[in-house]
């Protein structure tokens, strides 16, 4: 190799060989892991062809999941946007007592093994638990019923928004906000105008993350649910009820739906990050 | 006197910001607040905008209670150091922001608002801006547009924090002149902060020296020249004699 060749390379660029070798293993162990499990959920899902899968979607357990899947989501998603920005607002513009504490409990979600989120819920509202005979004597039923299975869903998902909104929200910093206030604003008004424009695009990339998730979430779904097929098995749930019973064919059509529905959720982020991207790099510190 | 402060004093944890000031400043005046950084003079400013609370103390504007008026009621208009122009609106938003989030009774009509903006567009040589984003603009471009957006509650006090800090040597220039020309016509009073002693000097009618949480020194620019009160005023004032802003002042500091 020349020296001149040494000279005129870039100090952050690589060997050719080491890029090729990085590429390739990030590529090839995306495809091994991710992409082929993904196609092996849609090709079983056909195995029957496309009237076979049909079939399968069209039992009426299967479609009670889905209902039900749906409507968890349509309760836990707008339940954590708004405490997420409730959360991320605190923590970012104001200074108080216990703010790092508050920090981490958002976190707990995310370390805590779903199953123990599910348990949680159990000792509290469960038969057993602290609440139990109270709810049993007013006839509420939480635990083996929606109530639960939401509760569950929304620990689960608590931190999407908020993780997305608070380092953003940080980096920004207070000077918009105070500037506004000088300027007349209420704080209402401060946050509608000002700090909610500022994320819009994070807050959108949490609901659709939290949105996946909430859709998703077998672990602690599973334990306060009680499998009742038909009235609250959730679409994981029932994949994996119809998975034991041998049904694999309509067991991979049901996950190929649920797959769907996270591909939609990413090429939507994909195509608003497109779409938006000037707009996106304008609301970024500059 | 317009404007009094009173033995204002200001702890941030346990580390005192400002150590009892006290001043007295006629309308329409011009005040610089000169000092190295830590000296207290951006907390004291926030202070008069309302962004921050003094611990002990007065302040007395227009013989009102100034302290307890909350600060979006105080009209004081503040102009940031970086500026914080709202980066998703455009420039005409911006300028109107102040105008927009009145309530419905007091606020302008829709012709109105526009025409205001177009009028402090114009006062701040931005005419035809106003469709862009801040992003799109040059330093002194925002610091004009942050001036406008100020302007536009029509304020009963201008504040601002190191207004030049951000720009080259050129533009501070031009935009300092202009500045004052600006203060004089509307007749405002104005408080701004700075570290610059030659800026502070050929700005502003008064010049208050702080040092360490406290005023040093109050007086017109010739007064601190010719009888500096303190040592550090000395100093500090003659330090900036043959010396551009940009370079560090210890090596021009000749005792």
């Amino acid at each position: 190799m020349s020296v001149a060749a040494l000279v005129y390379r870039n100090p952050t660029q690589e060997s050719r060989a080491t890029r090729l070798a990085l590429t390739v293993l990030a590529i090839g162990f995306v495809a091994l892991f991710l992409l082929l499990p993904l196609v092996s959920v849609f090709a079983n899902g056909l195995a029957n062809g496309i009237s076979g899968a049909r079939a399968a979607l069209s039992n009426s357990d299967t479609l009670s999941s889905v209902r039900l899947t749906l409507i968890v989501a349509a309760i836990a998603v707008p339940c954590n946007v708004a405490f997420g920005i409730a959360a991320a607002w605190a923590i970012a513009k104001f200074d108080f007592r216990g703010k790092s504490i508050l920090s981490t409990l958002i976190d707990i979600p995310f370390s805590v093994s779903p199953v123990v989120s599910g348990l949680v819920y159990v000792l509290m509202f469960g038969l057993q638990g602290w609440l139990g005979p109270w709810l049993r004597d007013h006839d509420i039923r939480i635990i083996f019923a929606l109530p639960g299975i939401v509760l569950a869903t929304m620990f689960v998902t608590f931190p999407f928004v908020a993780r997305e909104l608070v380092p953003l929200m940080i980096d920004q910093g207070r000077d918009e906000e105070e500037a506004a206030v000088s300027l007349g604003a209420s704080g209402f008004k401060t946050f509608l105008f000002v700090t909610l424009p500022n994320v819009k695009w994070g807050l959108l990339y949490g609901v659709l993350l939290c949105n996946a998730r909430a859709m998703g979430e077998f672990g602690a779904v599973s334990v306060v649910s009680g499998h009742i097929r038909g009235l609250t098995n959730t679409m994981p749930l029932h994949i994996e009820v119809l998975y034991n019973d041998y049904s694999y064919a309509a067991a991979f059509a049901v996950a190929s739906l649920l797959a769907m529905l996270a591909l939609v959720t990413l090429v939507l982020k994909s195509f608003l990050e497109w779409r938006f991207a000037d707009e996106i790099a304008a609301t970024h510190r500059h | 006197m317009s404007l009094m402060i009173d033995c204002v004093a200001k702890k941030f944890e346990r580390y005192p910001a400002l150590r009892g000031i006290s001043l007295e400043v006629s309308k329409g005046a011009f005040l610089a607040l000169l000092g190295p950084s830590g000296s207290g003079k951006t907390t004291l400013l926030r202070i008069l905008g309302g962004l921050e609370f003094a611990d002990l103390g007065q302040i007395t504007f227009e013989n009102q209670n100034w302290l307890s008026i909350p600060a979006r009621e105080r009209r004081a208009g503040f102009v940031f150091q970086h500026y914080a122009l709202f980066r998703h609106m455009t420039v005409a938003r911006n300028v109107a922001f102040g105008l927009e989030v009145r309530s419905r009774r007091t606020r302008p009509s829709r012709a109105e608002i526009r025409r205001r903006v177009d009028e402090l567009l114009a006062l701040v040589q931005l005419e035809g801006y106003g469709d862009r984003y801040p992003s799109r603009l040059s330093g002194g471009q925002r610091q004009r547009v942050a001036l406008a957006r100020a302007l536009a509650i029509e304020p009963r006090m201008l504040l601002l924090d190191e207004p030049f800090g951000a720009l080259d040597a050129k533009v501070r220039k031009e935009l300092r002149g202009w500045l004052r020309t600006l203060h004089d016509r509307l007749g405002l009073t104005s408080i701004f902060v700075t570290h610059d002693q030659e800026e502070a000097l050929e700005t502003a009618d008064l010049v208050a020296v702080m040092n360490e949480g406290k005023v040093e020194q109050i007086g017109r620019p010739d007064e601190l020249r010719h009888a500096p009160a303190t040592p550090f005023v000395a100093e500090f004032i003659n330090s900036g004699k043959s010396q551009t802003a940009d370079r560090p002042r210890l090596s021009v500091v000749n005792l």
